[in-house]
């Protein structure tokens, strides 16, 4: 029942998982807030105290996480796309940006593939 | 890896020799084969000429771009578009 930035709320799981629903928070950084705070990383979020709820929160506050985070990389894509240069050429095209090899693979960007015409029997 | 800080930015010498002699007035137009050449804020404004292997695309500089590289501004690929609709009509006798 821990609100941690914003709409948070992870489930019965060990804090070190549960901060990881947290967008912009992953294991590294979970790992990093909970040694900070000296919180025990195998507890359950439902066994956690009110303080160490509280200097979670605080701690996890000094990072950009969630639509904050969400906004600065969506800016970030945005810029690239007005100055035209070719990695904002590419974001815009929906293909991949950072010169992989589009003949083949590059379903990530490119989507499910295509119904092939004639393959039909 | 990162290029040293030690070194600055590079810039193709004959480039900012051209940027020079633009601003005096000497030339008429920027053109540069240096694609690798980083945009350093005193080329905000100017429209230079980067060529893409075939000819040189005219690119007009703003802030934004600082830092990037005239490469990324001028495409060396025309994408023409794939697949399309069957043209084979068949013609009737």
């Amino acid at each position: 029942m821990a609100r941690i930035a914003g709409i948070n709320l992870p489930a019965k799981k060990r804090i070190e998982v549960a901060l990881t629903y947290v967008h912009g928070i992953g294991r590294s950084r979970a790992r990093e807030v909970l040694a900070r705070t000296g919180v025990n990383p195998n507890t359950k979020v439902m066994d956690l105290t009110e303080q160490e709820v509280t200097a979670l929160r605080k701690e996890v506050e000094g990072f950009t996480v969630e639509g904050d985070l969400r906004r600065q990389v969506k800016g970030n894509i945005q810029r690239l796309i007005e100055i035209g240069c070719y990695r904002g050429v590419r974001h815009k095209a929906g293909l991949p940006v950072r010169g992989q090899k589009t003949r083949t693979n590059a379903r990530t960007w490119k989507g499910p593939r295509p119904a092939k015409a004639g393959k039909r029997k | 890896m990162a290029r040293s800080k030690r070194k600055g930015p590079f810039v193709a010498p004959d480039l900012m020799e051209k940027i020079a002699r633009f601003r005096k007035g000497e030339i008429q137009e920027i053109k540069t084969w240096s694609r690798a050449s980083m945009i350093t804020p005193d080329m905000v404004g100017l429209t230079l000429r980067v060529h893409n292997g075939k000819t040189h695309v005219p690119v007009r500089v703003t802030e934004a771009m600082i830092g990037h590289r005239l490469g990324e501004f001028a495409p060396t690929r025309t994408f023409r578009g794939h697949g399309g609709v069957k043209k084979k009509v068949v013609v009737p006798k």
